[in-house]
């Protein structure tokens, strides 16, 4: 009955020490420092908000540059993959359908340069990045839709191209929401 | 050529770490007093005050009853929250009360250190909850398991036991605390978010609407990889941008991870008063990493076949479930130091991994000897080298002795008890699952049995990582894993513990020339062949009949 009273007794002073104390202070101290980072990376226009810097959002039109597939439409709500295994048909099925959407909205680009990341489904469902490589291949295509030069669409993917961490940690990256609000601004003038 | 080399800096740094880490926890739970007790006394004495705590040296049986009985506190104080959840204040998403089955799932999850989460946690758990039921369940449950850990190898050096909640209360304030609360920091500065406002609501390019899930993420992940708990705040966890913004973050989760798991191991050598006893198992454990790493990033390496065939350019590698700014390298690397650590977080989706990649963090936490989670971890080394020793006795006809004292029939019963518990917790459960709801299994063929397995040996290690697939948020999927968590957890404590009772308690055996040492590089090999041998014997034919079968069935 003892150990009960003062198991009871620790465990409340814990769970004020490190659940209240701990995540307070820390909030507090992140949101006095950091205020853009502490509460999401969002990216504000007019007082709106757009979007986070670091959350994909959906860009299905051809003027668009598009994504990483995302089985939950980039609801950032929540977040998710449908975790295909390698053997499961529903994934090559998909695949196949990737091929023949590509094949359609970009004929002038084979799908020999077409790297895998934009036609697999993102771990988060949210990936806000794609692959220089998945970037470039879609310039002729945003070209033709936007009716901006191909050398200016290139100058802009290799300015948003976000190298590897230190030059040695994780993949070279286009952040998609990024890349979309400059061409914006580049199709307005 | 750059992924290599960043991998290589990566382990360099873990094993730079290890060991000012190890002999850091060393003085953190020495008995005698140390410089530490200046910086840290008050606010612990203030501590066992509040908690009413005498601090002197309890017996096995006491310390493992404090154990017990305090965690079982914890677990009903926070079933208790989840189940009241939508009157408690912190909610502003207005999220529901955690239903009576799930919540017991939970609980335990949480306080064994599994953190298999078969919610949601954008929709499925308030900040509150978030706060004082998760994270302080991820501060308490790795405390509890270093405490364990401290106790067993307190035993074995002959020493008193110590006391739980001193041990407890140290694990916190001196270990825990100061490194996750600055980690916090550091990551929010990465951009993980650490906020109580609510959901932001923004207004899409294309015009639609999209609501980010945010919230206290940054303190809970800093806890979640230093106390290898693993669950995370969003649902798929360390993929989540929020959760694991770039390749710096990602890098320092992996880096925390492995801190505590790789340092135990020195701090068992200084325990024991020969650091040659720990290093041994260090580099022991260190082997097998790498060759699993190897194995991981050679699968990982190679497209799906299937899709390849299409005409993509498949230079990426495996990208099914991955994020970009990760990639194949930094994915596998992961997945391998999340089930050698028994962490538990993921950056990306193992159920999509190729076959042989995925088979990696299933042997991983199979064998739950690669390094192992806090304090635990080590127990579970210990106990497979005292198996070596005893194998190593019956060889050469000797009683066999561990750290100058007689291994005999009680201590090598309650080891045969604990090496049998885990299989029996992974294989008889998955069978059941299989035989009767085949319905929430969401791959088809060989790998819908690997996604059960999966499931039964990650709460059974108390990983909490999971094939995420799985439809596993049903009653029997909560009640099966529940019970399956909670005795893989406190049955191997306690027998380890009365194990470390029972050696204490004997007279020391002067070492002679017939000694079989076990510091030495043969311990050492005789160690890893008892580990790989009474793993392949126990689960070969559950990873034929699952990865491997689905491997050989890839076709173009």
């Amino acid at each position: 009955m003892q150990l009960f009273a003062s198991s009871l007794r620790i465990s409340l002073v814990l769970m004020l020490l490190c659940g209240v104390v701990y995540n307070l202070a820390a909030t507090g101290i992140a949101q006095t420092l950091m205020p853009h980072r502490a509460s999401g990376s969002l990216i504000e226009e007019d007082g709106r908000i757009v979007g986070s810097e670091l959350i994909g959002q959906t860009f299905t039109e051809p003027r668009w540059f598009h994504g990483r597939l995302s089985s939950i439409g980039y609801a950032a709500d929540g977040s998710g993959t449908p975790n295909y295994a390698p053997s499961n048909p529903d994934l090559l099925e998909r695949a196949r359908q990737s091929a023949l959407d590509w094949q359609a909205a970009n004929p002038d680009v084979p799908l020999s340069e077409v790297p895998l990341d934009l036609v697999t489904n993102s771990g988060s469902g949210l990936d806000p990045d794609i692959s220089p490589q998945g970037a470039r291949v879609q310039i002729p295509r945003v070209s033709a839709a936007t009716g901006i030069p191909q050398a200016e669409l290139e100058q802009l993917v290799e300015r948003h191209t976000a190298p590897r961490r230190l030059g040695l940690f994780g993949e070279p990256t286009v952040n998609v929401l990024e890349l979309n609000l400059a061409l914006r601004e580049a199709a307005s003038k | 050529m750059m992924a290599g080399l960043s991998i290589a800096i990566t382990l360099l740094l873990v094993l730079l770490l290890a060991k000012p880490a190890g002999l850091y926890l060393y003085r953190a739970y020495s008995l005698e007093p140390t410089g530490l007790d200046r910086v840290f006394g008050p606010a612990e004495r203030l501590i066992y005050r509040l908690g009413g705590i005498r601090p002197g040296s309890q017996s096995w049986k006491a310390y493992a009853a404090a154990l017990i009985v305090s965690n079982g506190v914890m677990l009903l104080l926070v079933y208790a929250v989840f189940r009241t959840q939508a009157y408690l204040p912190l909610n502003p998403s207005g999220i529901a009360n955690m239903e009576p089955r799930l919540a017991f799932n939970t609980t335990i999850s949480f306080m064994t250190n599994t953190n298999l989460q078969h919610y949601s946690g954008e929709s499925g758990l308030s900040y509150l909850s978030q706060m004082i039921a998760i994270v302080f369940m991820m501060f308490v449950s790795p405390a509890t398991g270093l405490c364990a850990a401290m106790a067993f190898m307190r035993g074995l050096a002959g020493k008193p036991m110590g006391h739980f909640f001193v041990d407890l209360v140290r694990s916190i304030t001196r270990v825990l605390l100061p490194i996750a609360f600055v980690l916090a920091l550091v990551f929010v500065a990465l951009g993980v978010p650490q906020t109580l406002e609510p959901s932001a609501a923004a207004q899409t390019l294309e015009g639609g609407e999209q609501t980010i899930a945010r919230g206290p993420v940054a303190s809970l992940l800093a806890i979640k990889e230093l106390g290898n708990n693993g669950g995370g705040h969003m649902g798929v966890n360390s993929a989540h941008p929020f959760e694991n913004p770039d390749a710096i973050s990602n890098l320092l989760q992996m880096l925390l991870m492995l801190l505590v798991p790789t340092a135990l191991p020195f701090a068992y050598g200084k325990l024991v008063g020969n650091p040659k006893q720990g290093r041994v198992l260090f580099v022991s454990m260190a082997l097998l990493f790498v060759v699993m790493l190897g194995v991981s990033l050679t699968a990982e390496q190679e497209a799906n076949p299937a899709i390849a065939a299409l005409g993509y350019d498949s230079g990426q590698g495996s990208m099914e479930g991955k994020e970009t700014r990760f990639g194949v390298p930094q994915s596998a690397l992961y997945s391998v130091v999340t089930t050698a650590s028994e962490t538990g977080a993921v950056n990306s989706m193992h159920d999509s991994f190729t076959p042989l990649g995925g088979m990696v963090p299933l042997m991983n936490m199979m064998l739950n000897t690669v390094f192992g989670g806090s304090g635990v971890g080590l127990m579970n080394v210990l106990l497979y080298a005292l198996m070596a020793v005893f194998l190593s006795g019956l060889m050469v006809g000797r009683t066999p002795e561990f750290l100058g004292k007689k291994l005999e029939g009680r201590e090598m019963k309650l080891i045969a008890l604990t090496l049998l518990v885990q299989p029996a917790l992974i294989l008889l459960p998955t069978a059941a699952a299989l035989y009767a709801y085949p319905d929430t299994i969401s791959n088809p063929g060989y790998h819908g049995l690997t996604q059960a397995l999966y499931e039964f040996t990650s709460s059974a290690a108390n990983n909490g990582s999971g094939f995420e697939g799985l439809g596993d948020n049903t009653p029997f999927w909560n009640l099966s894993t529940g019970i399956v968590m909670y005795l893989g957890r406190y049955v191997s404590i306690i027998t380890l513990l009365a194990v470390a009772g029972s050696l204490a308690a004997k007279k020391a055996v002067p070492e002679t020339i017939g000694t079989f040492r076990t510091d030495s590089a043969t311990f050492g090999a005789v160690f890893l062949g008892t580990v790989l041998i009474v793993g392949a014997l126990t689960y070969f034919p559950s990873l034929v009949l699952g990865p491997i079968a689905e491997q050989l069935t890839l076709k173009p």
